[in-house]
Formats: C-alpha cells, sequence, structure tokens
C-alpha cells in the first residue's frame, strides 16, 4: 500500500514536473508547479514527516504560489513567443542533461535500499522545534541574517530612490 | 577566552556593526554617508581582534555546529582584510558612481559574516546558511550601480547560475547525508574512515554535486563561465571583493569538507580534482593572454589562481594542504585588492571598457602608482621576493610531498605562462608613451592606506613567510 502510494505520487509530481518546463503558457506552467508541489507533500507524509508536508503546503503551494501567479498575471506573461535557446545548442542542451539524469539514477540504483534508515522522532512538532532552538540554534539564527540580506537587497533593488 | 559563547564573537560583531550602519544611514545626509564607510571599517578592525583573543583557545562549540580553530580564525583573518581594503576603496569610489548608500557597508561587512560562516561551520547545514549569506549579499552588491545596466547584467547573470548552483550545493549535501546518516564533518569524517557508510554510490553522488557547488563559487574550469562577465560588469570594488573574500570562502569551505570530512576517501576524489585543477590553470592562463581590458584579464588570471589553489587541496594532506592554500590566499587577498584599486582609479566615470592606453607611460605620470601596479603583477606571476612566489612555492611542494609530481610541474609551466600577460602590464607602464588627452586626477587617502598596506603585506609575506607559516601548523583541529 504504501509503495503503491508512493510510486502513483512520485509519478504524477515527475510528470508534472515536466509539464512545468514544457507549458507555452505561464499560468498553466504555474498550476502545474502547484500540482508538484502536493504530491511532495504527500510524499513526506508517507514519509512520517507531517510538518514539513504542512509546511510545504502552507508556505510553497499557499504562500509561493500565489505571489507567482500574481507577478505572472501583472507581468501578463501569456504566451511564450519564442524560446530561449537556437535549436542546436538546446538540442545539445537536452542531450547532456537526460546523460547525466540517466548516470544519476544509473548510479543511485546501486545505493537504493541501503540509505539512511528513518528515524521518526516522537511529536515531530515539537521534536523538530527542539533541535532548532537546542542543536541548531547557530543555523536557525544564522537564517535570520540571512533574511536580512534577502529584505535588505529587495528594499535596495526595487525601491531605493536616487535623491 | 574559554566559554563557548564567544567562539561566535566576530560575526556578531560584524552583524551589530552592519545594523548600526543600517541605522545610522537614515540620519546622515547623503554627502556624510562616506562616513558610513568607517563605521563598518572600525566593525572590522574590532572583529579583528576579537580574532586574536580566540586565537589561543582553539574549541569547537554549539553542539559542533561551530569549531574556532587556526584554519577557521585565519580564514576569518583573510576576510576581514579584504573586507577593510576593500571598504577603504570604496568611499570615494561610490561617490563617484553616484551609489553611496548605506546598504552598501551593510551588505559588505554581512556578506564576510556568511564567509566566516563557512570557514568555521563543521557542519554542511552550517556552511550551506552561511553559503547562502555570501552569495545573496554579493548578487546584490554586484547589482549595485543599479542605473547601469553591465552591473545589473551582471547581477543577473550570478543570481541565475549561483541560484542552480546552489541547488547542486544542497543535493549534494542531502546525498551526503543519504550516504553518512549525518551532516556533521567530524562525524562524516569518521564514519568514512571506519567504512560504516550505507551508501558507497550515494556518496560518490554527492560529492561529485559537492564540487560543482563549490566549483562555482570559486570559478573552477567547467563552471567558470559567470567569472568574466560579473567580474567586468559589477561595480570594480565589488570585484576586488568577489575575487578575494568569496573565493577565499568558498576555498575554505571547500578545504574544510574535501580535507576534513571527506580525507579517508582522498585517493578516490583526487582524480576528478586533479583534471579539474590542470584545466582551469590553461584555461585561466591562455584566454587570459587574448584579453585587452585589465579588469578582463584579471579575471581570467583569478580562473586561473584557482587552479592553483586547488591544487593544495588535492595534495591532501591537512596540515600541509591547509597551511599553503591559508598562506596563498592571504597573499593573493594584498595583491588582487590593491591591483583592483588601481583599475578603479585609472577607469573613468561612466566608461566600462578600458584598455591599456590608460596604462601607457603610468610611470612618467604617477611612478609610485606605476611601481606598486608592478609590484601586483610580479606577485600574480609568482615572482619572487613576493608573496605570489612563497605561496605557490608552498603549494607546489605541497603537491611534490604528496607525490603529485606532474601535477607541480603542469602548475609550474602555468606560472611561466601567465609570466607573459602580468608582465605586459608592466612592459606598458614604462615603456609606451602616455595618451595625450590624460586628465590629472588625485588618489583618495583610503586609496593610498589600501596600496601601502598591501605592498608591505606582499612583501612582509614574500620574504618572511616562516611567521605567518607558523601560526597555520596543525590548522585543522578536527584531527588532533
Amino acid at each position: 500500500m504504501e509503495y503503491a502510494l508512493f510510486f502513483a505520487f512520485s509519478l504524477v509530481a515527475i510528470v508534472s514536473g515536466i509539464m512545468v518546463i514544457t507549458q507555452k503558457n505561464a499560468v498553466y506552467s504555474g498550476l502545474y508547479l502547484l500540482l508538484t508541489f502536493f504530491c511532495l507533500a504527500a510524499l513526506y507524509i508517507l514519509l512520517h514527516a507531517e510538518f514539513v508536508a504542512v509546511v510545504q503546503i502552507a508556505v510553497y503551494a499557499g504562500a509561493i504560489m500565489v505571489l507567482f501567479l500574481f507577478v505572472i498575471m501583472l507581468l501578463n506573461l501569456r504566451f511564450e513567443s519564442d524560446s530561449f535557446a537556437p535549436p542546436l545548442p538546446r538540442m545539445i542542451g537536452i542531450g547532456v542533461g537526460l546523460l547525466f539524469a540517466v548516470q544519476f539514477v544509473w548510479i543511485g540504483l546501486g545505493g537504493m535500499g541501503a540509505a539512511a534508515e528513518r528515524n521518526i522522532p516522537e511529536g515531530t512538532t515539537a521534536a523538530l522545534g527542539m533541535e532548532l532552538f537546542t542543536k541548531y540554534i547557530v543555523p536557525f539564527e544564522a537564517a535570520g541574517v540571512l533574511l536580512l540580506v534577502a529584505m535588505l537587497g529587495a528594499v535596495y533593488l526595487a525601491k531605493r530612490k536616487h535623491n | 577566552m574559554d566559554n563557548t559563547v564567544f567562539t561566535l564573537l566576530p560575526l556578531m560583531i560584524l552583524v551589530g556593526f552592519s545594523l548600526l550602519v543600517l541605522v545610522a544611514d537614515m540620519m546622515l545626509a547623503r554627502e556624510q554617508r562616506p562616513a558610513l564607510g568607517i563605521v563598518a571599517l572600525i566593525g572590522v578592525i574590532v572583529s579583528l581582534i576579537s580574532c586574536s583573543w580566540l586565537w589561543n583557545a582553539p574549541q569547537t562549540a554549539w553542539s559542533d555546529m561551530i569549531v574556532s580553530d587556526h584554519f577557521a580564525l585565519f580564514s576569518y583573518i583573510i576576510f576581514l582584510v579584504s573586507t577593510g581594503l576593500t571598504l577603504l576603496l570604496s568611499m570615494r569610489y561610490l561617490s563617484e558612481e553616484d551609489i553611496q548608500f548605506g546598504e552598501y557597508y551593510a551588505l559588505l561587512l554581512l556578506a564576510a559574516t556568511g564567509a566566516m560562516l563557512m570557514a568555521s561551520g563543521l557542519d554542511l547545514m552550517t556552511i550551506f546558511i552561511g553559503l547562502e549569506i555570501l552569495s545573496i549579499s554579493v548578487y546584490i552588491l554586484a547589482g549595485f550601480a543599479r542605473r547601469n545596466e553591465r552591473s545589473l547584467e551582471s547581477a543577473l547573470k550570478y543570481f541565475l547560475l549561483g541560484a542552480f548552483a546552489t541547488g547542486f550545493f544542497l543535493y549534494g549535501i542531502a546525498m551526503v547525508y543519504g550516504a553518512t546518516g549525518t551532516t556533521n564533518i567530524k562525524v562524516i569524517s569518521q564514519v568514512v574512515s571506519e567504512g560504516t557508510i550505507r551508501s558507497q554510490s550515494f556518496l560518490w553522488i554527492g560529492i561529485a554535486l559537492l564540487v560543482a557547488g563549490f566549483g562555482f563559487k570559486v570559478a573552477l574550469f567547467p563552471f567558470h563561465v559567470w567569472t568574466p562577465d560579473v567580474y567586468e560588469g559589477a561595480p570594480t570594488s565589488v570585484t576586488a571583493f568577489m575575487s578575494t573574500a568569496v573565493k577565499a570562502a568558498g576555498f575554505a569551505a571547500f578545504g574544510r569538507v574535501f580535507l576534513s570530512a571527506l580525507q579517508p576517501m582522498h585517493a578516490d576524489w583526487t582524480g576528478i580534482l586533479w583534471i579539474l585543477a590542470v584545466f582551469t590553470m590553461f584555461f585561466g592562463n591562455i584566454t587570459a593572454i587574448a584579453q585587452r581590458s585589465v579588469k578582463r584579464m584579471l579575471a581570467y588570471s583569478s580562473i586561473a589562481h584557482a587552479g592553483y589553489m586547488l591544487i593544495a587541496i588535492i595534495a591532501g594532506d591537512a596540515n600541509l594542504s591547509s597551511g599553503s592554500l591559508l598562506f596563498y590566499l592571504l597573499g593573493y587577498a594584498f595583491t588582487n585588492v590593491a591591483a583592483f584599486g588601481i583599475v578603479i582609479y585609472l577607469s573613468r566615470k561612466g566608461e566600462t571598457e578600458f584598455d591599456g592606453k590608460d596604462y601607457a607611460g603610468l610611470a612618467i605620470r604617477h611612478p609610485w602608482l606605476a611601481f606598486v601596479m608592478a609590484v601586483c603583477m610580479v606577485s600574480l606571476a609568482g615572482i619572487p621576493p613576493t608573496a605570489g612566489f612563497m605561496g605557490k612555492f608552498y603549494i607546489f611542494s605541497a603537491a611534490i610531498k604528496a607525490k603529485f609530481y606532474w601535477l607541480a610541474v603542469l602548475g609550474v609551466i602555468n606560472s611561466v605562462i601567465s609570466v607573459y600577460y602580468y608582465l605586459r602590464v608592466i612592459f606598458v607602464m614604462y615603456f609606451e608613451k602616455p595618451a595625450a588627452d590624460y586628465v590629472h586626477g588625485t588618489l583618495s587617502l583610503g586609496m593610498k592606506i589600501v596600496l601601502i598596506l598591501s605592498v608591505i603585506g606582499i612583501f612582509q609575506l614574500g620574504t618572511v613567510p616562516g611567521s605567518v607559516m607558523a601560526l597555520l601548523q596543525n590548522s585543522m583541529m578536527v584531527f588532533q
């Protein structure tokens, strides 16, 4: 049962991921991205990471997708008229990308099943909070600095007037 | 000082001063803003002093997230030196370019904080967040001249490719975690050396992705494509910072991960890095010969230097490698900031393309300036008695001690190739007639200080290197 669900959700995630980059209409791309996010959330639940799943839906599928669609509609990016690269370089790019992907899957299959065993903490949200504020306090605080930098950059690049 | 809380003191000081700069920015009139550079500079100096307090008590702290060994502290010194010198260069330059804003100084300090987190991170998570703080600050700084199209193009290019590289890096961390069950560098090293890895193939994928991520940050050969355009388009003071502090941070984290976490697998990863180093050196040096613009030539030269620095990591001996790497980075910081300072001085406002013409006959117009530029070029080429020579000497001897004879030979061949284009700058300065339409400018006080400090630094490291190398004995305490 778990495996069946895993494969179903993975398949939908991969297919809609491909649709995101092949759609000509930016709004459709955005909606397929939404679908990918939901499938990922489902995969997190299968891994017993309920908190991450909820955050995935609330933050990615909720807030970030609204922003995406808002920007797409604001800029009126309806149809992509021309592709970025001329045909030959694009074909080479796709070829190299596929080669890379095949190589990865090939090596990865060798290590399947042996990877880190699942270590399910009890009461995930509370456990996560404890870890975040004890063991991982330095990266957590540093992430605050990171947000400060991002905010500073957004305000400067978008708003600051040359007075 | 043995209280573990204080291991983050140099970083906290920088964050504090960057907030101070932002608040002070609100209160100052436009003409007074260069004073913010002084505030930031004080922050850098206070942070340097706090590093010396920490020096005698290397330790790990914060549940093994942070280590303040000599490797980390010496890296801090390199970042602070190049940040301080960049600040001195910037104060006048920003006014000339009409981008005198407090955010610049705050972002420079925050970028240095990110760099420090990368050097002291004992956990891949800490290193990753440091990398992001550094990268995002520098993306913004590259596009800081908002009304200049080249600057914006440079920022966008750097951001798009950089975001991609970040994805690779993070995926690499995930793979390493999958293979070893931990993100802690000490524990990874234990797991790898005891052979209790859960999946060898995941670890290999992880290593490949980490190499791609680091390779982008330090501009190694197949990941270098962004370098010339970004270096050329960004404000020149930011380019000086990118080519010194950002590169040093990339190599510090690269060194930490490969020389400690993955050191037990040394024999497995040297092959790929060997090829990257050789291609990087040849590509950088040969393309640099063809460049007409000095700023672009320095960009390609910085690719070539990444190749030399990679040799230190390939040597793989924690003590020799980290010592020679840090020594090289410090010398490179002094040399490159000074060289870019002279590029700033000689480029006229609004002009982005400038070639050898501006340098012709510099020895007649500004004998001292020409002398400093000549010293920088000689140091970059690796000719004694400069820092560049001693740096290369230590790196190549580390390679020879580790029995990488061919790599050392190829490194020396590349140094010889590079002499051609560095000496050409000297030739133009000393033997060609100055252009008739030359407008005489003045050096700002900050610039003078930068040039004097750099020349002292270059000769100090080049003539009495032993005192610095002595500080770098057993710099990575993870091994002890």
